[in-house]
């Protein structure tokens, strides 16, 4: 897919209008993963609204959001960015083998200490 | 038979682009009763209606269809025209083929089509025309002005000054204001009140302003030049013409533990109280909610120690009646509630203020008597953060916040953050802002002032949560520019609030029949040219009733509405619109459904004589309409159902030849 297919697709999976975005940073003022992640929630919606798809599909931000759905909340313009990173997460694991986990590397993951309900969604979440 | 003149405006290429003007000139002289038809570039220039003029001589023209923009726009003018060339005004009709055709169609072939259609339908309708005369009424030379702010005052002592009698009504028990709440005013840094009582007083000793303090306005009735309107005099129980504001009944009343508004409850006042020290007029008010005496009838002391013998608790809610010529709206303002802004901590910890609190705590007759102190625990505070935007240019969240910018807040908070770094060089101040808005004399400078001379910190992004931990409030929020998350341990949080319309606005424009926008603002007659006026024939608005606005701005709009309400007063007479009701009487069945629909209360029952076919007479019930009050909109005619009712100007049969020249294409 070129970038514009890219953009769309990830437009319509998400069903977020990102020219609503006011550009107040509010969403990553919220993020609890902020030092955490490469790309911010409010640079998903200016990078998505660019085009610029690829370097997000490539960034391991898309893991590090914790789907707490603070920035949806607080955005005061309905943007929903988490709904943005999920979409993009969706058409980045959606690629051929571009699962982020794999039934293999689900018992090297359990110990004592994770929950097994975690991994499950985890596994989920990341996997086509 | 009507003889007919058609005369299609190109409006420059507004028109012209769209609509093939030349073809529809063509098209409407076969109509029925058409006896010339034109097409010239701009039909409202003086040249255009030169057209119009001689061709009403040339052909004696009986009525005219101007094919051209909305009749909002230039009804009147060609109204003017035709009654400058002999021909009753209302002999005029005006097909809107550019917002309604030109405006919305890309092709000119349909564009076209349609504006034939409209042409054809208000040719049609001119043929049942009929020449109509405007009543006359006369005008009430006093004027009302609701709320007492730095709007109301303004605009009643122009009016006061043309010589013109005019009465203030402020729910509070003093006039003033929010105004009167402010520390210092942008971008001057003028005292508030410095520049705002000696206005008030002016109101006060002026002899044709009477205050009514302490009262609201509780039914309106009548009509531009002629409103009835009732005020209820709230009981106050103190006598307002014996009490001389020397203030001992507000120092020994035992009531100590009333939450004081006008500090927005940061400290707390006496059960019988006077606002503020100028406060305008400057006598006592029994709160009714907290006097011991009125709850239980056991105190008494500000009787007692009252030396003017004021106080009266058998005092009742009174109800003055008065005519007005004009209203003027100035309701003012309120900021938003910030208790469902969760993420900012406003409901958990005392020092997450509002703007309008710290204008009360920098304020030198505030609760800290200016000294800038926490209101947890009154220490100074050494790192600020102020949030800008709280509430506003909010889309997603109708419930909590507004979608308009509160125009404001900039410059107020650029003000605040001024004045701290000015007094308190020790404190660190940070701006959060999304944009900084400054159009405004002076305004960017000033902003500037703020940055570049008093070293505030402004932050471009937006503040995600202020957490209180122990004597600090943790504070995260984005710094776009850098690009990163900040964490600050502020001392003081201060929230710039969205402002909206005061909760009497929605009731009070009920009564007025005075539209609003969804926002509850009034909304102006035409939001560039008839600004200051409510599309209500006399009812005028002032100040951020009708918008969120700065003093400056309210002032100017204050004095706007002033000089309007004064060009109405000078009347002795006003020409009524003939557009309205008339009722047949031969087909009225006295049902009273008009009676029910009609919003301005213009139409009565009156039992009448009627001779009977068998010459024996009979006492009938039949409805009649009160010209002066009919604005002539209508609801009466559809809601009749032996359809004896009809509206001049849009009678039933005009309406339904429309439809049929419409139809017949």
């Amino acid at each position: 897919m070129n970038n514009t297919e890219l953009k769309k697709e990830i437009l319509r999976i998400s069903g977020v209008n990102v020219k609503k975005c006011m550009k107040c940073g509010k969403c990553s003022a919220s993020c609890p993963a902020y030092d955490e992640m490469e790309f911010h929630p409010h640079q998903f919606a200016s990078m998505i609204d660019n085009g610029e798809i690829e370097p997000l599909l490539r960034s391991d931000s898309l893991y590090r959001c914790l789907s707490c759905f603070a920035c949806m909340e607080r955005c005061p313009r309905g943007v929903e960015p988490a709904k943005l990173i999920e979409a993009v997460r969706l058409t980045a694991i959606r690629k051929q083998g571009a699962n982020r986990m794999t039934a293999d590397d689900v018992p090297q993951m359990l110990d004592d200490n994770t929950p097994g309900q975690l991994l499950v969604s985890a596994f989920r979440k990341y996997t086509k | 038979m009507q003889r007919i003149g058609v005369f299609v405006c190109w409006c420059g290429s507004n028109i012209a682009g769209t609509v093939d003007v030349h073809a529809v000139a063509e098209a409407l002289k076969t109509e029925s009763g058409v006896v010339f038809s034109t097409d010239y570039q701009y039909m409202c220039s003086q040249a255009g209606q030169d057209i119009i003029k001689n061709a009403i001589h040339e052909h004696s023209l009986t009525g005219i269809v101007v094919c051209s923009c909305s009749p909002r726009m230039h009804e009147a003018t060609f109204r003017k025209t035709a009654a400058a060339a002999g021909l009753n005004p209302y002999m005029v009709e005006i097909a809107n083929i550019r917002e309604q055709c030109s405006w919305i169609h890309k092709d000119m072939l349909s564009g076209t089509e349609k504006a034939i259609i409209l042409g054809k339908a208000a040719v049609a309708k001119v043929n049942l025309n009929a020449p109509l005369t405007p009543g006359q009424s006369t005008v009430t030379k006093r004027a009302l002005v609701i709320g007492g702010g730095i709007a109301g005052i303004q605009t009643a002592l122009d009016i006061a000054d043309a010589g013109f009698p005019v009465d203030i009504v402020e729910k509070k028990p003093t006039i003033g204001g929010k105004m009167a709440q402010l520390d210092k005013t942008f971008p001057t840094l003028d005292c508030a009140a410095c520049i705002l009582t000696p206005k008030m007083v002016d109101a006060a000793q002026n002899e044709n302003i009477r205050i009514y303090s302490y009262s609201e306005v509780t039914e309106v009735g009548g009509y531009v030049g002629n409103f009835d309107v009732t005020i209820k005099r709230k009981a106050r129980y103190v006598k307002e013409d014996i009490c001389t504001g020397c203030g001992l009944c507000t120092e020994k009343c035992p009531q100590k533990k009333v939450p004081n508004e006008f500090n927005l409850g940061m400290d707390n006042r006496r059960a019988i109280y006077i606002p503020f020290a100028q406060a305008v007029p400057k006598v006592a008010t029994i709160d009714a909610d907290y006097c011991t005496m009125l709850k239980t009838g056991k105190c008494g002391v500000c009787a007692k120690v009252c030396t003017a013998g004021a106080i009266d608790y058998n005092a009742k809610d009174e109800f003055v009646k008065e005519k007005y010529g004009a209203i003027v709206v100035a309701t003012g303002y309120n900021p938003i509630s910030m208790e469902k802004f969760d993420e900012f901590a406003y409901s958990q910890s005392k020092d997450v203020i509002t703007s309008l609190e710290f204008e009360r705590l920098t304020n030198a007759a505030g609760p800290t008597s200016g000294k800038l102190l926490r209101p947890s625990d009154g220490e100074h505070p050494h790192k600020i953060v102020f949030v800008q935007c709280v509430g506003s240019r909010c889309e997603n969240c109708a419930e909590k916040g507004k979608e308009y910018c509160s125009k404001i807040c900039c410059m107020y908070t650029a003000k605040h953050a001024m004045l701290i770094r000015d007094k308190y060089p020790d404190t660190d101040v940070y701006v959060f802002y999304i944009d900084v808005r400054t159009p405004g004399k002076a305004f960017d400078e000033f902003y500037r002032r703020a940055v570049e001379e008093y070293g505030v910190h402004y932050i471009k992004g937006m503040v995600g949560k202020v957490v209180p931990e122990g004597k600090k409030l943790l504070v995260q929020a984005s710094d776009l520019i850098n690009g990163k998350q900040l964490h600050i341990d502020a001392d003081l949080v201060v929230l710039a609030a969205a402002i909206e319309p005061d909760k009497s606005a929605r009731p009070l424009a009920t009564m007025l029949t005075a539209s609003m926008d969804t926002n509850d603002f009034f909304t102006e007659a035409h939001p560039k040219l008839r600004p200051v006026e409510s599309p209500t024939a006399g009812v005028f608005l002032s100040g951020c009733c009708q918008g969120p606005k700065d003093i400056p701005e309210t002032v100017s709009q204050a004095s706007a509405a002033a000089s309007k309400v004064i060009g109405l007063l000078v009347k002795d007479h006003l020409t009524g619109n003939p557009c309205i009701a008339q009722s047949n009487e031969l087909m009225c069945n006295g049902c009273s459904s008009c009676e029910r629909v009609c919003p301005y209360g213009a139409i009565t029952y009156e039992e009448k004589e009627f001779r009977m076919p068998d010459r024996t007479t009979k006492l009938r019930r039949v409805a009649s309409v009160n010209p002066a009050v009919c604005q002539g909109c209508g609801a009466c005619t559809v809601a009749c159902p032996s359809g004896a009712m009809d509206l001049n100007g849009f009678k039933n049969n005009q309406i339904m030849a429309e439809v049929d020249a419409i139809c017949k294409m």
